[in-house]
């Protein structure tokens, strides 16, 4: 049985009602002091199992990762990038989805639960993950994430990525980010500004194009669609009695 | 220059024309003797490279004045490719990032997405899964130990530690079915419960893996050239394997006491059993090395405990047929053998990941090398590569 927790409303009443832990103190505490020192650079957070989210203005990315460093949380964990887009090569008959996929074999009813979008508080008020936790204008984002490994606490910094695609780099903040900056550069496309020296990691040289965008044909699925899920694995010891829903 | 000037002054004509002719015969010499810098390139098909990875070293004389480590021989594009399949199918992939403890990278991702849902394996299934991660890290590092001696010119050692893995091997084998891509991890719980008997030969073989590292260590550790090669070489200080988000031994053996398995809140099995995270203050090759030789000792306590106190119970919970994982973004990560290994899962509701970011160790670990090489004599960079210890599936993705 799945076990869902309550529907929340809000992300306050979720963490009113179950005692707060030692973590998530920490991260209130956190999100206080970075809007505090970042003031209106902030844009928006989001705090869900025991993990936070933070959306800064992009030109202070760079000023809310030294923020995090003397914070404490100076291990850096990595940095990447996010494309919105719904996936093309996903839609239509090639749709990834149960509708469009082969039944199964066998002529069992299919259980397919569907657990409501947020069980701890929704995202945003429209409780679409359209644009992810802590919400985002544009179609790229990218995120960095840090850690404090002495108080153990992580906390994930996004920005979104203004049309000149252009972000201000981190690796006057955090040496490691050099090769994830690069590595972003490469497969979404996205600039960093400050960068010493911004070459492909991966890929050849002569490579064209920026493979995780959304847009970008993975080969494989174009010229053999998904053939939908024909080989479920039977759950162990499941057998006879079939799951929830019937 | 102002008071050879003055000297000058005082010197004869002839003196001086000889002055003039001496400075420039020392300028012809410097000019025909002056060092000319060479760009050395160790790998793509190096053995300390694990695979293929190319450093392109930047020598003046025997030191290395710049490195540029060039990964990507082997980038696969999982990232991409986790995309179109369903989360089910995702496992198979990033069985072979790092592809000599296969079973912890799949641990991960597995719990991101029963975090996603809701869902949370049986303490069996935990307890299982704990020790083939276990069992997946002693297979690792041991290798890492044994290859260690190849990279100082020692033969002997990768011998050992081959034959003895075999042994790990076998037992990951006999309960999951795949020696190195077992693949046995589900959401919400494992795919078989463990055979008969398979317990009290896994106790057995732990046992065999303690000698293991009593042999290696008398045979490496002990040993004056190994100590005159790795001490002191290739110092990696606190705040910079911070910056670089080294992790793992690595971390560790630059003095900060920090271990995921003892330090995050996990469904895993880890908080009921009683191990030592070891540090090393130095930060050396040496270090580096000496931590992972400890921990592969805590791992088979680890283990043992855990053989002791399985549960028992269900293996799988209840979960849907068809998995379909709420909107939501996560991010999971564990201790793997080689360091931090997270995944951060982006679900748009779909049967699918819509975007996963993997965190692998080894990545980071790698790309302090430039830093960490400069200045660094040849021969010492192998030495240095052998003690950041990286798979190369796990820098290439």
């Amino acid at each position: 049985m799945i076990q869902l927790s309550s529907p929340d409303s809000t992300t306050e009443v979720a963490a009113v009602e179950a005692a707060p832990t030692p973590t998530q103190l920490l991260i209130q505490e956190l999100i206080t002091d970075c809007t505090s020192v970042l003031g209106d650079d902030v844009v928006e957070t989001f705090v869900k199992h025991d993990d936070a989210w933070i959306r800064v203005d992009t030109p202070a990315f760079a000023r809310a990762a030294q923020w995090a460093k003397d914070a404490g949380l100076s291990y850096f964990c990595f940095l990447g990038g996010l494309d919105w887009m719904p996936n093309p090569s996903l839609s239509g008959e090639k749709s990834f989805s149960i509708e469009g996929a082969e039944p199964v074999a066998d002529d069992d009813q299919e259980v397919v639960v569907e657990v409501p979008a947020d069980d701890a508080g929704g995202a945003d008020a429209s409780g679409s993950i359209a644009s992810g936790y802590a919400g985002g204008e544009t179609r790229f984002q990218v995120i960095a994430r840090f850690y404090d490994v002495d108080r153990h606490v992580g906390l994930n910094i996004k920005c979104d990525v203004p049309p000149t695609d252009t972000v201000p780099s981190l690796t006057g903040v955090f040496a490691g980010s050099d090769w994830h900056e690069r590595e972003t550069w490469e497969m979404f496309g996205i600039n960093f500004d400050g960068h010493p020296g911004i070459r492909k990691l991966y890929l050849p040289g002569e490579f064209e194009g920026h493979p995780l965008r959304k847009d970008f044909p993975l080969l494989a699925r174009e010229v053999k669609p998904w053939p939908g899920i024909i080989d479920v694995e039977p759950i162990p010891g499941a057998g006879s009695d079939e799951g929830d829903g019937e | 220059m102002t008071d050879m000037s003055v000297r000058a002054s005082s010197l004869t004509d002839w003196q001086k024309a000889a002055y003039v002719a001496g400075q420039a015969a020392d300028a012809r010499i410097n000019v025909e003797l002056e060092t000319e810098g060479m760009t050395l390139n160790l790998g793509p098909q190096h053995p300390a490279t694990h695979g293929t990875l190319r450093i392109v070293v930047r020598l003046d004389g025997e030191q290395v004045i710049w490195a540029d480590p060039i990964p990507g021989y082997m980038h696969r594009g999982y990232e991409k490719l986790t995309e179109v399949r369903t989360y089910p199918q995702v496992t198979t992939l990033i069985n072979r990032i790092d592809w000599l403890g296969s079973f912890c990278n799949e641990v991960p991702f597995i719990l991101a997405a029963e975090q996603l849902m809701g869902v949370e394996a049986p303490e069996r299934a935990q307890w299982i899964r704990t020790i083939l991660f276990e069992l997946g890290r002693i297979a690792n590092v041991l290798l890492g130990l044994g290859d260690m001696g190849v990279q100082l010119g020692a033969i002997t050692p990768v011998f050992y530690a081959f034959r003895d893995r075999e042994r790990v091997l076998n037992q990951i084998e006999s309960a999951t079915g795949g020696r190195f891509h077992p693949n046995f991890d589900r959401i919400g719980g494992i795919k078989d419960d463990l055979p008969k008997g398979w317990v009290a030969e896994t106790k057995s073989v732990m046992q065999a893996m303690r000698g293991f590292c009593d042999e290696i260590e008398d045979l490496a550790f002990g040993n004056e050239i190994f100590q005159m090669r790795t001490r002191g070489i290739g110092v990696i200080p606190r705040d910079v394997a911070l910056s670089y988000g080294l992790s793992g031994a690595n971390l560790r053996a630059s003095g900060v006491d920090w271990d995921l398995r003892r330090d995050e809140v996990s469904p895993l099995a880890w908080k009921h059993v009683d191990f030592k995270v070891w540090t090393h203050p130095d930060g050396d090759s040496f270090a580096r090395l000496w931590v992972r030789l400890q921990e592969v000792r805590e791992s088979t306590k680890i283990v043992d405990q855990l053989l002791d106190g399985l549960p028992s119970g269900a293996i799988m919970a209840k979960v849907p047929r068809i998995i379909k994982v709420p909107e939501g973004e996560a991010y999971v990560h564990t201790e793997n053998p080689l360091g931090e290994m997270g995944y951060y899962v982006v679900s748009k509701g779909g049967l699918g990941p819509f975007r996963v970011r993997i965190r692998t160790a080894s990545f980071n670990n790698i790309s302090i090398l430039p830093w960490v090489l400069k200045g660094v004599y040849v021969p010492d960079i192998v030495t240095i590569l052998a003690s950041l210890y990286f798979i190369l599936g796990d820098i290439d993705k």
